[in-house]
């Protein structure tokens, strides 16, 4: 088995297998492809690796642009720039025109860790949720993204996905497979239902054992695609577990979170709650640092659990 | 037909359009409408049975809220069904008051948000010039949409991408939604402004449709970079009572306007070709 690869490398490493295959895929990037390290892909296809300097507002535009002559646009930039910084002319220019545009958002959340506040984004899967029509995915380990971006010149629309560049641990088989829309049942369990998106599959996959150690059987659900969300996964561990606990790093307003409450609250089946970021803005720190300050640990994940299981 | 008899039918028809609807956005619509009789009448390259053609020539205007005088000419030029004008803005309308591609035939880009157009069309133009395609992009913005920060860094990106696919168009009417634009705004020399960036720039009568002619073919001509022409051009233009006028962005229609309007048309329809 090859050891896990950093997803920045595997961005850098499929997207020049694509661009051999595809003449139609254009990277753009807004002076941050040595963060990305697409800047290392062969310079024979540096007339398809567009970087725009800093100007995201007119990358998203030319993205677009690019997409009306024919061309598939895939744009990287850290995760508060593709999202907030650029929100009108993504929600517009892509998401209204109905372009079919591909935006990678890296280190979102805490994962930006130095660059602190003004790059932590905890607000990204909620702007681009709301966008009609959009896909939004956030990126689980190395053999997910490139199994994803493999796929991706299928996708219609906006496709927003989310990933941290560096020291994502492997979580699944070379051989496994993934589809929009479904979730992955990583440990199924009786009692109750974990739900998480990204470096927080980590800890869930701690406090699992935890709460094993209390008695209690958790089912763990990667939902790595947040819309369209596997609704009918959810509806069943609901009905099984009766407790569904989403975990992400992200702010609870808009995030996965909402995206489960808004797919099962017609239903009343089972109690759901999460933990996240609440009201707050990003700051500097490492990650360890980051997930006690903002509670995204597996201890409060297993509090959270138990508060509602030892009545 | 004469360029200068279509930019009299274009200019018919909008107002035509304007009239039937009360109100809508006429001083925009009234600056551009010998640019698009140049373009639409003589330059571009659309086929309106085929409004998708890869082989046509781009158009995208940034300034959206001009769409009624757009759907005047695609209309002339049979995109459409000349009776459709009558829906502009109507509920589920295929014509909006800002431009939708993805509902009226012949538009090349959605715009309405300003400055977004502009990096739109750059886009158009980079993707051309990476297939090797000798397509032509026209862009037209506002002068007051300048006011846009986005607008820079799409200048920027175009010349640095040496885009001599891409002619941009600024309709240079003096004002915008509030008022002079020198009031409100922006004083500085679009000229120079754009010079400094490195684009070939040339000013002219907006109103003229051969010196637009001219200027079009100086455009085509330039390698290398890409070629802004700073229409010289009046907000309302062709209707005397409502001409340079810092309420006629967007007009509700008096009983006065409304006998303007009228006597405008009949005159107009006196210089139908």
């Amino acid at each position: 088995m090859k050891p896990p690869r950093d997803l920045r490398v595997v961005y850098q490493e499929t997207m020049h297998e694509l661009l051999g295959q595809n003449p139609d895929i254009v990277l753009l990037e807004a002076d941050l492809s040595s963060a990305i390290t697409t800047n290392k892909i062969d310079a024979r296809f540096s007339n398809r690796i567009i970087n725009c300097g800093i100007q995201e507002a007119n990358m998203m535009g030319v993205a677009a642009g690019l997409n009306v002559s024919g061309l598939k646009p895939y744009v990287h930039s850290f995760a508060p720039f593709v999202s907030r910084r650029a929100y009108d002319q993504v929600f517009l220019s892509i998401g209204y025109a109905k372009r079919d545009v591909f935006i990678l958002g890296s280190d979102g959340g805490i994962s930006t860790e130095h660059n602190g506040g003004t790059h932590m984004s905890f607000e990204d899967i909620a702007l681009m949720r709301a966008i009609p029509g959009s896909t939004v995915l956030e990126m689980s380990d190395d053999i997910m993204f490139e199994h994803i971006l493999k796929q991706s010149l299928s996708f219609k629309g906006l496709t927003y996905v989310r990933i941290k560049r560096r020291g994502m641990k492997r979580l699944y088989p070379e051989d496994a497979t993934f589809e929009i829309g479904k979730g992955n049942v990583i440990k199924d369990g009786c009692d109750a239902t974990i739900i998480a998106t990204g470096i927080m599959l980590e800890e869930v996959l701690n406090a699992h054992e935890q709460l094993k150690a209390h008695g209690i059987d958790a089912a763990i659900i990667d939902m790595f695609s947040i819309k369209p969300i596997d609704k009918s996964l959810l509806f069943q561990y609901a009905e099984k577990t009766g407790l569904i606990i989403t975990a992400e790093n992200h702010n609870l307003v808009g995030g996965l979170f909402s995206a489960v409450t808004e797919a099962l609250s017609p239903h009343k089946i089972a109690i759901i709650d999460g933990i996240g970021v609440k009201e707050s803005f990003g700051q500097v720190g490492l990650t360890p640092y980051l997930k006690e300050t903002y509670h995204l640990t597996a201890e409060a994940i297993v509090k959270k659990v138990l508060s509602y299981k030892n009545h | 037909m004469k360029l200068e008899h279509f930019a009299n039918d274009i200019r018919l028809t909008t107002l035509e359009m304007l009239k039937h609807k009360t109100f809508g956005h006429l001083g925009g619509s009234m600056s551009i409408v010998e640019t698009l009789s140049v373009l639409y009448g003589k330059h571009m390259r659309v086929d309106p049975q085929n409004p998708t053609d890869p082989l046509r020539d781009y158009f995208v205007l940034s300034k959206g809220h001009a769409g009624p005088a757009l759907y005047a000419t695609l209309a002339l030029k049979g995109f459409f069904d000349k009776s459709l004008l009558k829906t502009l803005n109507d509920d589920n309308t295929t014509l909006p008051s800002n431009c939708d591609m993805n509902i009226t035939k012949g538009i090349d880009m959605t715009t309405g948000s300003l400055g977004q157009g502009f990096s739109a069309a750059v886009g158009i133009a980079k993707g051309l010039q990476i297939q090797n395609k000798n397509n032509h992009v026209y862009v037209i913005v506002g002068d007051g949409e300048l006011n846009e920060g986005q607008c820079y860094e799409a200048m920027m990106f175009a010349v640095k991408h040496k885009l001599h696919n891409l002619t941009v168009f600024i309709d240079d009417n003096k004002l915008q939604l509030d008022g002079f634009r020198t009031d409100i705004s922006d004083t500085a020399d679009f000229k120079q402004r754009f010079n400094a960036f490195g684009f070939h720039t040339q000013t002219i009568n907006g109103h003229d449709v051969h010196a637009i002619d001219s200027a079009i073919n100086e455009a085509k001509n330039t390698k290398g970079k890409p070629t802004v022409i700073i229409l010289d051009t009046i907000k309302g233009k062709g209707i005397k009572a409502f001409e340079n006028r810092a309420d006629n962005h967007h007009m509700r229609f008096s009983d006065h306007d409304n006998t303007i309007l009228e006597e405008t048309i009949k005159a107009l329809k006196e210089g139908q070709s």
